[in-house]
């Protein structure tokens, strides 16, 4: 009889492939899914993962959607990998927004080059102010953070919500609920003229090759993974796995908080109730699609990203209702899931020693 | 305020805490067990969606209830074999799970946007139920009822049955209950199920008591606050009941004092209460425990594998 | 959680110049013109959305092969909007209809790289050469169930479900209690803000919460047809929101106040064909049949029916305006002189309330 056998080490082999077999299984099942149901499933599969790579002009709007879940999820990786579930980098992200554009707002009617790195700095201070509550309760009184910073998400975007109707509304708009536009010297800056590829995107690619030299190169790195893997053999190591708990925490609430502020300096340009669009959540799905690997979450960022893209162009394309890209997307994460197991295990014969 | 209005506000009351009272109990023994399923929204959308479309094609509500626990399970199931049987992560299965939820009720849903069907309706006669004020007592519909039921069922469960002692053991100490011989997977399998068909249950709630009709995101979040309520609640029945009653009287005071022109905080600002108290309720049993560890299952979140 | 405005300083000039044999390919004569919508919620939300998608359905119906439909659902306000838009325009549509106040900044900024394609945008204020803004005078509607609710109330209370205080809800709220005023002086309207477009629960409860403090007819700017459902169980009256939901409350529903985009949308798409489509911005009522009213319940008394038509009538015809003076905000200050109507600029910069709402 088949079963499970845990190996040894985990199969750096099955590691990087295992994505590979998630997507093109994801494919498969979409594919007869979608056929099943009466749709033009081939088409709709093609549209939603090819497309998006094949047409060069998609490539700006992959980038633009990637760079803030990619941003969020290197963070997030970091805390994962140390056992540290940060779930609350939604909160994180609109807290940045937030701080950021309060940095904006006061420095409204002046100018210099100077503003945008003090809204960016505003970004990370805020997001790490939010993840320091869940950080604080969890080493000073065993609180989980899984809990905490999930619930200080709704705080977050209720603050968001209370701010735009109300003190920061925008005097000139019409009573709308939203802020000021941010001025030129509060919005990021276009790197590739004529094109939608804004400072963030770069940057996003920066700091991912940081958190992977991070991770793989330095003992702070070391640190994060032997808490993660084995706390009581990190206490022999002496690391401290409150240390760790406190600087993952900040971590990924400052690159939350930064990425925030990036979309609202960025592709939206002031703050408005639409602002939380479940980017925090998503990258959670980003860094397990790569694989809690620096680069690999880069990979998972685009992939997901064309999920998005893809999507609309399967709706215009072959009718297919934007449920079924939310229905894409937990297929794609459960079959990742779902492999993940060939990476820890492999199929034996009972009866037989490993 | 006149007596009749009270018993309304009541009513309204009930009704509004029964979905997330539901929900959060399922939660609950699944979180005793030791495991984290934040999919409570997927399943109570999927429990909604299957609930009406039943109800709709046969004409009865009871059906439909059946069959959104059913479906509940059953979505609850995709989270079991991930998590249990192939070791996936919690958090991030269960976040997919929601995702799920949202685009397959959105689209077995699509069919019956528009329609209608009769309420799910008291269970005692017109004469008890139609009463100014015995209806605050016998008015209310089977789902309602149920759920108070399952309340002290699930506490007389896992206080006083053996059977409760194990499923709260495997999720204290998987590794000693799997030694001493306890099917440490089966019994989670059961929890999930269980709090699978609850969330169905709170879903259908909406579909057919509530609002009896299917629209996209019927539930608008409740799932999230039921998730919040376990906590709240420190994964005990009794308190749970209370905290999603308590739940339900802000949300339908709040109400109730706009209503009558009272000028209250900003409701944004309301708005953040449930989750600030879920934290300070957090906080509190921390500083206030001696035993030296929280209420918390002890294995809640963490994957276990026999081998 | 879904998703306003973007800026970008920059253009689209790659991805305008890669459209370019899509929209040589969609000018042949023979070719189905392409007709694009953008949807900020989900067509099976029997709200909003499905009025827009009802107007889709109706251009189909119209021209049938001579045109060629497409949409995307659930768009969020903001980054996604521009790229869903652009999206469309790259496919080849030549009139793209944007249909919410938050797609505007996005709409201005793609139309730029497109400027060939017309497009239309709902609700906004922000025009162009190729860019059209177009609206509906809800406040019309809102005024026949406000008379309405003025001669069916007995207790002279109105509750009033509505989502957020922006210029848009807060003329409906005047204009419906401006007319039940006119039939009772002492007339009440309580509002409360639920905070959400959508949240059938919340919508429900909060219509509950109106009637046991004293209201007997329920209206709504949310887009569930929950307040109705409370309406009908607790046995008063309500009216419909942006379309016919007599299905939900056959004894409740009076009348609905219906968007009905399809006229319009049949006109844009002819003269796109002719050739003699302009930017403009339309804002059409009861006249223009942008707005119309859902049959009347029999339950109706009959002086209540007359009113209603008469003010149906009256707004048709142009010899009655339901914003005509003297209006006073709740300070008492006159914001519209006596004998005067309010202008469109009034209207849609409005943010004081008439006296009696309770807001």
């Amino acid at each position: 009889m088949l079963e499970w056998r845990r190996r040894r080490e985990p199969s750096t082999l099955m590691l990087g492939l295992s994505p590979l077999i998630a997507i093109g299984l994801t494919m498969l099942i979409g594919m007869l899914v979608f056929t099943a149901m009466g749709y033009d499933g081939f088409h709709a599969v093609r549209d939603i993962f090819l497309t998006p790579f094949l047409e060069p002009q998609r490539w700006p709007d992959l980038g633009v959607k990637a760079a803030p879940l990619v941003m969020i999820a290197l963070g997030l990786a970091i805390g994962f990998r140390a056992n540290v579930w940060n779930i609350g980098a939604e909160g994180q992200y609109v807290m940045g927004a937030i701080a950021g554009t309060g940095v904006a707002l006061a420095t409204h009617g002046m100018s210099g080059w100077w503003i945008l790195p003090a809204m960016a700095l505003g970004g990370i201070v805020g997001g790490m102010a939010w993840a320091a509550m869940p950080a604080l309760l969890r080493v000073k009184l065993q609180v989980s953070e899984i809990l905490t910073s999930l619930m200080l998400t709704y705080v977050a975007v209720q603050v968001l919500y209370f701010l735009v109707r109300g003190p920061w509304k925008d005097p000139e708009g019409f009573n709308f609920p939203q802020t000021r536009m941010f001025t030129a010297d509060q919005t990021l800056p276009i790197v590739i003229p004529e094109s939608l590829v804004h400072l963030g995107i770069p940057l996003a690619l920066v700091i991912a090759v940081i958190a992977w030299l991070l991770m793989e190169k330095t003992t702070a790195g070391y640190a994060v993974k032997v808490v993660g893997l084995a706390p009581a053999a990190a206490r022999h190591g002496g690391f401290n796995a409150d240390t760790v708990t406190w600087a993952t925490l900040l971590a990924s609430g400052g690159l939350a908080g930064l990425a925030g502020l990036f979309e609202a300096a960025g592709p939206f340009g002031q703050l408005t109730p639409q602002f939380p669009t479940g980017y925090g959540f998503t990258a959670i799905i980003v860094a397990f699609l790569g694989r809690l690997n620096p680069i690999g979450i880069v990979f998972g960022g685009i992939v997901l990203a064309a999920t998005y893209v893809g999507g609309e162009i399967a709706q215009t394309t072959v009718r297919l209702p934007q449920a079924a890209t939310g229905m894409f997307q937990a297929l794609l994460l459960f079959m990742l899931l779902a492999t993940d197991v060939l990476v820890r295990f492999r199929i034996g014969w009972r009866g037989r020693t490993a | 305020m006149t007596s009749a209005i009270l018993v309304s506000i009541l009513m309204t009351l009930v009704a509004a805490s029964t979905p997330i009272l539901l929900a959060a109990l399922g939660e609950l023994v699944v979180e005793k067990s030791g495991v984290l399923n934040l999919g409570v929204e997927g399943m109570m959308l999927c429990g909604a969606v299957a609930g009406f479309a039943v109800a709709f094609s046969t004409g009865s509500t009871g059906l439909g209830l059946v069959a959104a626990a059913i479906a509940g399970i059953a979505t609850a199931m995709v989270f079991a074999v991930l998590t249990l049987s192939l070791t996936a992560n919690q958090v991030a299965t269960g976040l997919a799970l929601t995702i799920f939820g949202v685009g397959a009720s959105s689209l077995i849903g699509a069919g019956f946007v528009g329609k209608t069907i009769t309420r799910l309706g008291p269970v005692f006669p017109e004469s008890l139920s139609g009463h100014p004020w015995l209806r605050a007592v016998f008015g209310h519909d089977i789902v309602v009822y149920l759920s108070l039921a399952l309340v002290f069922g699930v506490g007389f469960f896992l206080r006083r049955t053996r059977a409760g002692l194990i499923l709260r053991a495997v999720g204290e100490n998987d590794a000693s209950a799997h030694a001493i011989g306890y099917p440490v997977i089966a019994i989670r399998y059961g929890a999930i199920a269980f709090g699978g068909a609850l969330a169905g249950l709170g879903g259908a709630y909406f579909s057919l008591a509530l609002t009896p009709m299917w629209a996209d995101r019927l539930t608008a979040g409740r799932g999230w606050i039921a998730l919040a309520l376990v906590v709240f609640a420190a994964w005990k029945p009794g308190r749970l009941l209370l905290g999603a009653y308590l739940f339900g009287a802000v949300m339908t005071l709040e109400l109730q004092a706009k209503a009558a022109g009272v000028t209250w905080l900003a409701p944004e600002l309301l708005a953040t209460a449930p989750y600030l108290a879920t934290i300070a309720v957090l906080t509190m049993m921390s500083l206030g425990r001696k035993t030296g560890r929280l209420d918390a299952p002890a294995c809640l979140g963490k994957p276990f594998s026999a081998s | 959680m879904t998703s306003i405005i973007t800026r970008r300083r920059m253009t689209f000039g790659a991805a305008a110049a890669s459209a370019l044999p899509l929209l040589g390919r969609g000018a042949q004569a023979q070719a189905p013109l392409g007709v694009g919508f953008v949807y900020v919620g989900p067509i099976g939300d029997h709200g909003y959305t499905w009025t827009h998608d009802q107007g889709r359905l109706a251009l189909e119906k119209e021209y049938g092969a001579k045109i060629k439909t497409s949409f995307i659902e659930n768009v969020a306000e903001g980054p996604d909007a521009a790229r869903a838009i652009r999206q469309l325009a790259q496919a080849g549509n030549q009139l793209i209809f944007a249909t919410s106040f938050g797609f505007m900044n996005p709409t201005i900024q793609v139309a730029k790289q497109f400027p060939k394609i017309k497009f239309e945008h709902a609700t906004g204020y922000q025009r162009a050469e190729n860019v059209a803004t177009y609206n509906a005078r809800f406040y019309e509607g809102r005024a026949v169930i406000g008379t309405i609710a003025g001669h069916m109330s007995k207790s002279g209370q109105a509750g009033y479900v509505a989502s957020f205080p922006i210029p848009e809800v807060v003329m409906g709220i005047n204009a419906f209690h401006l007319a039940a005023r006119k039939v009772n002086p002492n007339f009440k309207t309580k509002v409360i803000w639920a905070s959400t477009w959508y949240d059938p629960a919340k919508e429900a409860d909060a219509a509950k919460a109106l009637i046991d403090q004293g209201a007997d007819m329920i209206t709504q700017h949310t887009d569930s047809a929950a307040p109705l459902q409370a309406a009908e169980q607790r046995g008063v009256f309500a009216f419909g929101q942006a379309s016919d939901m007599s299905a939900f409350a056959p004894k409740a529903h009076l009348t609905a106040i219906v968007d009905d985009w399809s006229g319009y949308y049949i006109k844009r798409v002819k003269e796109v064909m002719d050739g003699t489509w302009k930017t403009g911005d339309v804002w059409g009522g009861l006249k223009e049949g942008m707005v119309r009213m859902a049959p009347f319940n029999p339950a109706m008394t009959p002086a209540a029916r007359a009113a209603a038509e008469e003010l149906v009538k009256g707004i048709t015809a142009g010899t009655l305006h339901p914003f005509t003076g003297e209006l006073k905000d709740q300070k008492g200050e006159v914001r519209v002189k006596a004998g005067e109507t309010a202008s469109d600029e009034i209207l849609s910069k409005m943010d004081w309330y008439v006296d009696g709402v309770q807001a």
